[in-house]
């Protein structure tokens, strides 16, 4: 299944892809496919290919756009979520998933996240989450945890860290959820999820940045990291059976928060239709 | 069959937009442009389009150019601070070859200078605002109902060049009440970019026939997959950093406009014909210079108005071929010398070229533009 994938729902042309060894950002990218041909194959739904749009927006996790064969638009630092807006609203049948990075959506693209999720726009981000700025070579970004080493934070990082996922919760989105790379099938499903949730959805999704963030803070190799995850990100039903004071270092995979509110274009769509009907009368 | 209304400048332009096709409007509210978007969020519902108010001006450019990706003719309005915001993606736009209409109704600056008042120092700005080379269009309309008539050719130019362009208002005509009398819209020419890919070279979506410009574009979300970025890229929409590639491609974007600046450029002249002075002038100061030149002529004095409609590129053909009759030319506009540099550059050594202009938010009047063609003659410029 795994080489039909690549086959199906990659631009096999551009293969390989840019990214370091070890990157944690095939790993989500993959999920991202799987999660979309498990749509599109599953008998009971009707997902046409043609009606899904991935947005990125710059980075290192930015390329992936690129590399899956569907309509992929790679925008602007900080400005995917805001291009999707404009795709969704202008043609809400399309569904639009937009992949980013930490400091894509949390930093220059704060704003516009918590905006979409605040208005309940039916966009599915996924946050590619390294802790850390890729493409520029390991400068801290809004998630590298305080004290951790950057290029610069060369002390140490004094900045206090976003949780992207309580961001948006925050922010007031219906579907707010955390996946890792160790844990594939969860995550997969949860952005199956996410794109099945009519309203706006954000998975935040811990990568993996051995080259930059693991090598500066001494956290080993792709490996190394990868069994962190294991031991400190754990799937719902075990998060939830564990004690209480074992949950003290560890993170939740899955959903943290969920709400049936109105879709924006749907809400929208109503203006219209009133509009049209004062115009008859 | 026509009627006669009582209309302002900015709601001329949603009108105009409504009328040339646009179902899209993403902006954030700014003085003194903000009836453009009042009038969208009204009227875009009722054509069956979609009205959205953004979080702020980056966004608003980045959700104008992801509706039109998605296949409608989309438009964003703000003023000098939001026109700031949106240099970045006006670049993406050129780029990546998506069609919008950016409307600047300019006030007076820098920074948030004097909110309310009249300026038109954007001019440049609208040429070099974004950061590398880039083609640009940008219009100017000097009334209301040029307002209409100039905002429908602007979505035009935009779809048929497959560009950004800049619809550069200022506060005299967005703020200014005229009756107008719009035309029917069966008399209307509206252009549609061409919405499937060129044939050959395997369909690839950014593949352009030899001695043709401009891509295809077919929406997303109508059956042709396809990637767009702001990377230099290859006739396949795909990043690249082969410098051969990115040179052919920025040229090529280059060339869609300076190939095509007959089609581009427009000017409005007034009494040239035996003109000895131009006064050159754009949007809104052409009410000023009107009155200015009316008078002048009844003096006996011959002037004239020469006035680029399309400001970028500046209709430098249209000027060289009146320089033989010109003994001088006076420059007027509301900034402190930016078309200026344009009118110089093309008259040379040949003509002098003398300058009226203004920074304090005020507005300059005929009896201004008249005081300066008396100085002019006293101190015998062009003689
Ligand atoms: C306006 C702007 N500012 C800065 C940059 C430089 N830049 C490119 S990617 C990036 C950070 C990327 O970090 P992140 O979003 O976390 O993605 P990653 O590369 O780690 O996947 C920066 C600062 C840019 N391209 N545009």
């Amino acid at each position: 299944m795994a080489s039909d994938l690549v086959h199906l729902y990659m631009r096999i042309d551009h293969l390989p892809q840019m990214w370091c060894p070890g990157c944690g950002n095939g790993v989500i990218m993959r999920d991202v496919a799987v999660a979309i041909q498990e749509l599109i194959e599953d008998p009971e739904l009707d997902f046409n290919r043609e009606d899904f749009v991935i947005v990125s927006g710059i980075g290192c996790s930015s390329r992936a756009a690129g590399y899956l064969d569907f309509n992929s638009i790679h925008t602007t630092h900080g400005r995917a979520i805001a291009f999707a807006t404009g795709i969704k609203f202008a043609n809400p049948k399309l569904h639009v998933v937009v992949l980013t990075g930490d400091g894509d959506c949390s930093a220059i693209g704060g704003n516009h996240l918590i905006h979409a999720a605040r208005r309940n726009m039916g966009l599915t981000v996924i946050a590619f989450n390294n802790d850390i700025y890729g493409m520029t070579g390991g400068q801290y970004s809004p998630t590298t945890p305080n004290g951790d080493k950057a290029t610069t934070a060369p002390y140490g990082n004094v900045d206090r860290p976003f949780d992207i996922a309580n961001l948006a919760t925050g922010a007031g989105a219906s579907f707010a959820a955390r996946g890792d790379i160790y844990h594939a099938r969860e995550t997969i499903d949860i952005i199956k999820q996410a794109i099945l949730h009519k309203g706006f959805s954000l998975v935040d999704v811990y990568s993996v940045c051995p080259t930059y963030y693991g090598r500066k803070n001494k956290k080993g190799d792709a490996v190394e990291m990868l069994k962190w995850q294991k031991e400190h990100l754990v799937p719902t039903a075990r998060y939830y059976s564990m004690p209480e004071s074992e949950r003290a270092d560890k993170k939740l995979i899955g959903i943290l928060s969920y709400n049936d509110y109105p879709e924006y274009t749907d809400e929208y769509a109503k203006v219209i239709e009133s509009c049209r009907k004062k115009d008859k009368k | 069959m026509s009627k006669a209304v009582l209309m302002q400048g900015n709601e001329a332009a949603v009108e105009g937009a409504i009328a040339a096709g646009m179902r899209f409007f993403a902006g954030y509210p700014i003085t003194p442009s903000t009836e453009i978007a009042e009038g969208s969020a009204a009227r875009l519902p009722q054509e069956g389009g979609k009205f959205i108010q953004m979080e702020d001006e980056l966004a608003s450019i980045a959700a104008v150019l992801g509706a039109s990706a998605a296949g409608m003719k989309a438009m964003t309005a703000t003023s000098g601070p939001g026109f700031s915001l949106m240099q970045e993606n006006l670049g993406y736009g050129a780029m990546a070859e998506i069609p919008c209409v950016i409307v600047d109704v300019q006030r007076a600056g820098p920074s948030t200078g004097l909110a309310t008042s009249p300026a038109q120092a954007d001019y440049m700005q609208a040429k070099w605002g974004t950061h590398g080379d880039h083609p640009v269009i940008a219009i100017s309309p000097s009334s209301v109902l040029e307002t209409y008539m100039l905002i429908i050719r602007a979505f035009n130019l935009a779809e048929k060049y497959r560009t950004p362009v800049i619809f550069l208002m200022d506060e005299i005509v967005g703020h200014m009440r005229e009756g107008v009398e719009l035309p029917n819209p069966n008399d209307l020419i509206i252009n549609r970019r061409k919405m499937s890919f060129h044939d050959g070279a395997n369909k690839q979506c950014y593949y352009v026939p030899e001695g043709q410009y401009v891509p295809a574009m077919k929406p997303f979300g109508q059956g042709e997959r396809y990637n767009i970025t702001g990377n230099a890229h290859d006739e396949s929409g795909f990043p690249t950093n082969s410098n051969e590639i990115a040179g052919k491609l920025v040229g090529r974007l280059l060339d869609k406009v300076e190939k095509n600046v007959d089609d581009i450029t427009r000017v409005d002249e007034y009494a040239m014909d035996d003109a000895e002075t131009a006064i050159v002038c754009f949007g809104g100061t052409a009410r000023a210079v009107m009155s200015a030149v009316l008078e002048a002529r009844t003096a006996g004095k011959k002037v004239g108005m020469f006035r680029p409609v399309t400001v970028w590129p500046f209709p430098e053909k249209q000027l060289r071929a009146r320089l033989p009759q010109l003994k001088n030319i006076l420059m007027v506009e509301h900034n402190h010398g930016q078309m200026l540099l344009e009118v110089q550059r093309v008259a040379g050594r040949e003509k002098p070229v003398c300058f009226l202009g203004r920074i304090d938010g005020t507005v300059i009047s005929p009896q201004d533009i008249l005081a300066k063609l008396s100085e002019m003659e006293e101190n015998h410029h062009g003689e």
